[in-house]
């Protein structure tokens, strides 16, 4: 047996007795390529065929550069947010025993359910000036709707599963005896938590952090009613391709769909690292 | 591989080991946090769709809904989902099938690029279908020549559509085909079994749960889709509206109660998937746990 596989050296796939292999391999690659491929490598020719003064020139504009901030920076803000409350709700949902658990539970999936649009215009009307939340925070001075608070707002509801999904499940792993081990050994409560126990779950909350991150940094559907759209201060990077795209200036709305990918890339590559550091580290 | 371990609710246990639990004031804090926090970004929007839904009574409500553009929102947003989740549902068959069943080179990237369209932006989906097939595409003059359209039409919606929820069905079969593994299809295939014969009454028995699962997402997301769509529509009304752009068309004509009347009937889409989604859970969750077992 061993000696067969030794014998044949590198080969693409391993032998087996399933069939269908070339059949469903070929069509996912060829569904792949059609669908996903070819559609974004068009966008790298587009942008590529800028020419790099071109693409210099309209990535560091002035109101591209604002954007992009603001996109990544109240995603950064949002998903900071969603880290310690999600962390928080993923705890008490494992742990604690209250009435309606499974309701609460199935309730976190919600922003993954409700579509975009929907959240948008559910979370404007209600931080509007005259809204159920936005009026006692107009009179403590606190403008959220039709600011870059809103779009935090927005983010923090779009980012929340992602962190308690990837934490609750490391959670729920914990072996006790480590938490008994601790406390006979004379750990506070505090100290075990601190020491023991979220050394284990950083890994999953720095994935949900990232994960929460990265799509929110793509929001487009619940933002744009809540943020008022203001150019340079509540403008997300992809209502500005959108709006470029209205101007019929193609050549823009590339660009800024270039950079704001590459970034995504990025994200996704260190994304997996993580995963599979943690993987190795606690799988 | 260890027993699954499923830690079941026991008081008196909980009693017995203080040690490894927070004192009840710690408890009552973070539980009183956590339940605020929700509260907050999860039900108030839920409650506040209804309650601008039905704001002006029942009756406006029922009017605003039966609206011939509304209805052709809700129609086309059925037709899209209609064609996007079946598309990928074969596409996470065939490729949890070559995935999971195969050892072969390249498994990993290939994994990696299914779930790329989840850390793209929606706009960008949309976006690349423009530059693919707008009238100043390469392929834009000939389209126009032979009067295919894609762009502003059906096509790119549904386009724009499978692009942003291709990964759903996949990334729920794969982990859950590669968890069963092999045994059962080399049983059933040394027994006589042909190959379409162990797929049908050996692995699709194994994985719908799952399937059923993948295919809830899928659809929810279809029919929700906002920013993809939004690019490639072109917001024509009565025709190139899929029901989430209607809504904000609506909602930007100060049209409130219209807006959130189509808005609830996306949440409550959204409710049935949840409670659909926590009853498979229920039984999924159980299935896995079979399969482990074994």
């Amino acid at each position: 047996m061993s000696n067969a596989t030794t014998r044949t050296g590198w080969r693409f796939r391993q032998p087996s007795v399933i069939p269908g292999f070339g059949l469903t391999l070929g069509f996912s690659l060829a569904y792949l390529t059609l669908i996903i491929l070819i559609p974004l490598s068009g966008l790298a020719w587009r942008s590529a065929a800028l020419g790099w003064a071109d693409f210099w020139r309209i990535a560091l504009d002035r109101r591209t550069l604002h954007a992009l901030e603001i996109s990544f920076g109240t995603a950064l803000i949002a998903a900071a947010v969603n880290v310690v409350f999600g962390t928080i709700v993923a705890w008490v949902l494992v742990r604690y025993q209250f009435p309606g658990r499974r309701i609460v539970d199935a309730m976190v999936d919600l922003p993954f359910a409700l579509p975009t649009a929907v959240a948008g215009i559910a979370l404007t009307t209600l931080y509007a000036p005259n809204g159920w939340l936005g009026k006692p925070l107009m009179a403590l001075g606190i403008k959220v709707a039709y600011s870059p608070l809103g779009i935090v707002m927005a983010l923090i509801f779009i980012g929340l599963p992602f962190v308690v999904r990837t934490v609750q499940p490391i959670i729920e792993e914990i072996d006790k005896e480590v938490e008994e081990a601790a406390a006979t050994l004379g750990a506070s409560r505090f100290q075990t938590i601190t020491r023991v126990l979220a050394p284990g779950l950083l890994p999953a909350v720095v994935t949900g952090f990232a994960l929460a991150f990265a799509r929110g940094v793509g929001e487009y559907g619940s933002v744009i009613f809540i943020a008022g759209n203001l150019p340079n201060i509540s403008e997300i990077a992809p209502l500005l391709i959108v709006i470029r795209l209205e101007e019929y200036n193609y050549a823009a709305a590339t660009a800024i769909a270039a950079v704001m990918l590459a970034l995504s890339f990025l994200m996704l590559f260190v994304i997996n690292l993580l995963q599979s550091w943690s993987r190795k580290r606690y799988g | 591989m260890a027993d699954p371990h499923i830690e079941t609710y026991d008081p008196e246990h909980e009693a017995t080991s203080a040690a490894i639990t927070e004192s009840r004031p710690a408890r009552a804090v973070l539980m009183a946090i956590a339940f605020v926090f929700l509260a907050l970004f999860l039900v108030l929007p839920l409650v506040v769709v209804f309650n601008q839904a039905f704001a002006k009574g029942l009756e406006t409500y029922l009017t605003s809904l039966n609206d011939g553009d509304t209805l052709s929102a809700i129609r086309l947003t059925l037709i899209v989902a209609a064609i996007s989740v079946p598309l990928n549902l074969v596409f996470g068959l065939a490729a949890s099938w070559a995935i999971a069943k195969f050892e072969f080179k390249g498994k990993a990237f290939l994994t990696t690029l299914i779930d790329l369209p989840f850390s793209v932006s929606p706009v960008i989906s949309g976006l690349v279908y423009v530059l693919l097939f707008g009238a100043q595409s390469a392929l834009g003059p000939f389209l126009k020549a032979h009067g295919i359209e894609i762009l502003f039409a059906v096509p790119g919606i549904v386009l724009a559509t499978v692009f942003v929820t291709f990964p759903f069905v996949a990334r729920e079969l794969i982990p859950l085909m590669q968890e069963q593994g092999t045994g059962d299809e080399e049983a059933a295939l040394s027994l006589g079994a042909s190959g379409w014969q162990t797929f049908w009454y050996v692995t699709l028995p194994n994985i719908k749960w799952g399937l059923l699962y993948g295919v809830l997402l899928c659809n929810a997301r279809a029919m929700g889709e906002f920013g993809a769509v939004s690019v490639v529509s072109g917001h024509i009304r009565g025709q190139t509206n899929t029901m989430p752009l209607h809504v904000e068309i609506l909602y930007n004509e100060y049209n409130a109660v219209g807006a959130f009347a189509v808005a609830s009937l996306l949440a409550g889409l959204a409710l049935v998937t949840l409670v659909l989604k926590t009853v498979l859970e229920m039984r999924y969750g159980a299935e896995i746990a079979a399969t482990r077992g074994h």
